[in-house]
């Protein structure tokens, strides 16, 4: 369905490929990954930007999706969960978060890492707190916080020693 | 060892191909009325039958949850996955591996003693023969009775339950899109019912044909107080939903707002049926122990809405649902429409994670509703956040009063505990009614009728409420609130959270108050061997737990449960810090939930159960406004965050000789208690009404 039209679409940065969308300008950005573009792995929470299950990253920062509308990430770079495993390279939080089977439902997972990223990206060694304060806008309902944790602990320490390389 | 009983699934569905089917392939197929719900069950569910079978875990694959293909194994729920529906499945695989063996032994002219199975190949005293479990089970007739034939290994022999085997479903659930939410089959159209904002209004006006007008709606139906709306995208349904929500008016029945839950709760209470009644309950008891403890109402609050999809084709209608229970739900869904059972398929698919009867059947209900003006087109229902907080089931809101009388040496002479409640059992085809919520708004409305709650042994709001301490004397009753206007249902653990919660405060009350310490007093009053090393077991591992408290400002304290009273064993210790607020920084469990199927698995559930129960504890509450839920989104409904994360760690005491217990709900009360001792510790004043919120912690500090 159309909604406000633009003529020239808007172009996007996607997980590191440029992406026009025409036609749907005001949509969450959310619903432009899952219904437009079919990149489904973002969750669809609340549709209120209280969950964190649809966040991505946009120029390196955690938000979420499903309150921002396309027009607002106009030529920036945006991240879903889709590039974890992009290319068939795997990123080291996609690694850990299964070794570290840290999920039950796993709903709320991919806004996690998502979260994750941005910090990590940032400060892979961020210690235990600084996790803790990256993710407190990302609510799990199943209690997994603290496999969750130990991934992102576990995650990190693989993206400092290959940036110590 | 105790002799494992004949599992009770086993009754309808007795067959050995009623559980497993050897296919054209290498796999072999198992078949599980259970279904999974993110808690891991269906890895462990494949470990036993693989295990029986003598196969490696990826030679099995596994169907579950589907009207047209696995047994009917009720819901979904209690904990009951391994310790029932596991239990039926390794009988069901044990009997294929005998009577695949006794093939082999005629093949092979072996004692068929001599013979057993590793990785699908067939041995002789240890040794290969060149048969196969899959080709020697090709042309043999499965359709006779487990029973006939069971033979389970003992302990010794199972290779696979016991190992912490990785989840087979969660590279998916993370990273692919196996979600009801997911799907997205050709022609596929979305769906929304519109939720009235009160239980029970009737819808007087809506300007429907501003509705269907516009852009992007494909139908707009009304069916009594039901509103259907139809679009091509889930945005455009979604913002339709709203318009119509903002416009609509309802007959909203009254209620005068309560002064407090405990009010509000105790006069709506119906009298009081006797749970128990055991010796005598002395009439003068001036010097008895009391402790009234109250609950909030709860939300289940899963982070994925309830979602639905269902299409009609020729008459029949198929359904995909997250339900706990989908034979339940097609009953329920043939009474409301009319139709016969074997006109409706339901087939479990994917939701996000489900502690209890939440919206799914509702939704699956919206859907096929939806479903029947658009035949030939599936149609997805995703509530929205408010139906969520506001339509589904909620948590019941409780009251349990527990009173005491000590003897001299003060040992426990008599209780009396009583519990209201609103009910907690009004799951879909419940006593043969549908309890689907909108169907109770149709022309031809099918409405909720009054709950019996759930019945002893499980119970419901008196789950739990019979103590598991020694006491020569007790009366135990419940006073179920069925005049509210909310909502209830099964919320994990349901009654078992604060009657745990409640006797412990009593016991904890009675050691304050006769000098004795509350760990001993605990273990004075409890005759099972496996209670007080659960207790002894958590007192000795989490030492370092209990040492260097600041006083006034930290405080650790004990709960203890034996879920349902025949189920898992669980002892919790918490360390807590008071400042305007309630912290939880450290919890250390012990837990003996029998025999451990995949101890990951069990961790990983018990340290949820726990992280959640931290959350009802301390957070968790839903606002009442007169007949009105008022909470509506997250904001209003603070659960536990990343920050307030405690430190757990869990001892698991593995009886591999006893059968398997179940084990995330037993942590709800035991956790509720150790928060509520600690507190008692810290402060020295009880505070017994759930959630420990600030407000709570300030009034009774300055009382």
């Amino acid at each position: 369905m159309a909604d406000q039209q633009s003529t020239e679409g808007i172009t996007v940065t996607l997980n590191g490929g440029q992406t026009t969308i025409s036609g749907h300008d005001t949509l969450p950005l959310l619903h432009v990954l899952r219904e437009v573009l079919g990149l489904k792995g973002t969750r669809f929470g609340c549709g209120q930007g209280t969950c964190g299950a649809c966040t991505v990253i946009v120029e390196g920062k955690a938000v979420t999706s499903c309150d921002l509308p396309l027009e607002a990430v106009r030529g920036k770079r945006i991240e879903t969960v889709e590039c974890l495993a992009a290319g068939g390279a795997t990123h080291p939080l996609a690694e850990a978060v299964l070794a570290c089977q840290a999920a039950q439902c796993g709903y709320c997972l991919p806004g996690i890492l998502m979260a994750a990223k941005a910090l990590l990206d940032r400060e892979p060694d961020a210690p235990d707190a600084r996790i803790r304060e990256a993710l407190d806008d990302n609510l799990c309902r199943c209690g997994a916080h603290l496999r969750i944790l130990r991934a992102v602990r576990l995650a990190g320490e693989v993206m400092t020693a290959a940036t110590d390389r | 060892m105790s002799a494992p009983s004949i599992p009770l699934p086993l009754k309808a569905a007795p067959d050995i191909s009623d559980w497993i089917r050897f296919g054209p392939g290498r796999t072999v197929e198992v078949l599980t009325g259970r279904v999974e719900l993110g808690q891991g069950n269906l890895t462990a569910l494949a470990q036993m039958a693989a295990d029986e079978l003598g196969l490696a875990p990826n030679d099995v694959v596994i169907t579950s949850g589907n009207t047209e293909r696995t047994p009917n194994e009720g819901y979904t729920a209690g904990s009951m996955s391994v310790s029932i529906g596991g239990m039926a499945l390794r009988f069901a695989a044990s009997a294929a591996r005998v009577l695949v063996l006794r093939e082999a032994s005629l093949k092979l002219n072996a004692d068929y003693l001599s013979l057993s199975v590793r990785d699908g190949d067939i041995l002789e005293g240890g040794r290969p023969t060149d048969l196969d479990l899959r080709d020697v089970a090709t042309g043999l007739n499965f359709a006779v009775p487990v029973i006939d034939y069971a033979a389970l290994l003992v302990p010794e022999r199972r290779t696979l339950s016991s190992q912490p085997l990785p989840r087979r479903d969660l590279p998916n659930r993370i990273f692919g899109t196996p979600f009801i939410h997911d799907f997205a089959p050709e022609g596929m159209v979305h769906g929304r019912i519109l939720h009235p904002p009160v239980q029970g209004a009737m819808l007087r006006s809506l300007d429907l044909k501003t509705l269907a007008a516009r852009p992007g709606i494909i139908d707009v139906f009304r069916d009594g107080s039901v509103v259907g709306i139809l679009a091509g995208s889930f945005s455009v349904v979604t913002a339709a939903v709203d318009w119509a929500a903002n416009r609509a008016e309802w007959a909203v029945p009254d209620l005068p707002q309560a002064a407090s839950l405990r009010e509000l709760l105790a006069g709506a209470a119906s009298a009081e049926t006797v749970i128990l009644e055991k010796g005598k309950i002395p009439e003068e008891d001036g010097n008895a122990v009391e402790v009234t403890a109250s609950r909030a109402y709860l939300s289940h609050g899963s982070i994925g809405p309830s979602a639905a999809m269902a299409v009609w084709r020729d008459g029949r209608l198929k359904i995909w649902s997250h339900s706990q229970g989908v034979f339940q739900l097609r009953n329920a869904v043939a009474r409301v429409l009319g139709l016969d059972i074997e006109a409706i398929s339901i087939e479990h698919a994917s939701g996000a994670g489900c502690y209890g009867h939440n919206g799914a059947d509702d939704a699956a209900f919206d859907a096929a509703l939806l479903a029947r003006r658009v035949p030939g087109k599936p149609v997805k229902v995703i509530w929205s956040r408010l139906d969520e907080f506001r339509v589904a089931p909620l948590g019941p809101g409780m009251l349990t009063t527990a009173r005491a009388v000590v003897d001299e040496t003060g040992a426990l002479q008599s209780a009396s505990i009583c519990v209201t409640s609103a009910p907690h059992g009004n799951r879909p085809d419940t006593a043969g009614v549908p309890n689907l919520v909108t169907a109770t708004r149709l022309a031809e409305p099918v409405p909720f009728q009054r709950s019996n709650d759930v019945p002893l042994p499980q119970g419901g709001a008196d789950r739990n409420a019979i103590p598991y301490y020694r006491v020569p004397n007790l009366h135990v009753g419940k006073k179920l609130v069925h005049d509210l206007p909310y909502r209830t249902s099964s919320l994990r653990a349901l009654g078992a959270h604060l009657n745990i919660f409640a006797i412990e405060m009593l016991m904890e009350k009675i050691a304050a108050e006769t000098g004795q310490d509350p760990v001993t007093l605990r273990l004075r009053h409890l005759d099972d061997p496996r209670a007080a090393k659960v207790i002894e077991t958590v007192m000795a591992e989490g030492e370092a737990l209990r040492r260097d408290m600041e006083p006034g400002a930290e405080g650790w304290g004990l709960g203890f449960g034996r879920y349902k009273n025949t189920g898992a064993y669980a002892a919790v210790l918490a360390r807590i810090r008071v400042e305007e607020t309630v912290t939880v920084s450290h919890i250390h469990a012990a837990v003996d939930s029998g025999e451990i199927v995949n101890p990951d698995g069990a961790l990983n559930q018990i340290e949820g159960g726990i992280l959640q129960a931290v959350s009802w504890t301390l957070k968790e509450e839903v606002k009442l406004a007169g007949p009105l839920v008022a909470t509506e989104t997250w904001l209003d409904y603070p659960i536990l965050r990343f920050s307030e994360v405690p430190q757990v760690a869990v001892t698991l005491i593995d009886r591999p000789e006893d059968p398997p217990l179940g084990c995330a709900e037993a942590m709800a009360g035991p956790v509720a208690a150790a928060i509520g001792s600690a507190l008692f510790q810290a402060l020295g004043i009880q505070i017994c009404d759930l959630p420990l919120t600030r407000e709570r912690i300030m009034a009774a500090a300055l009382a």
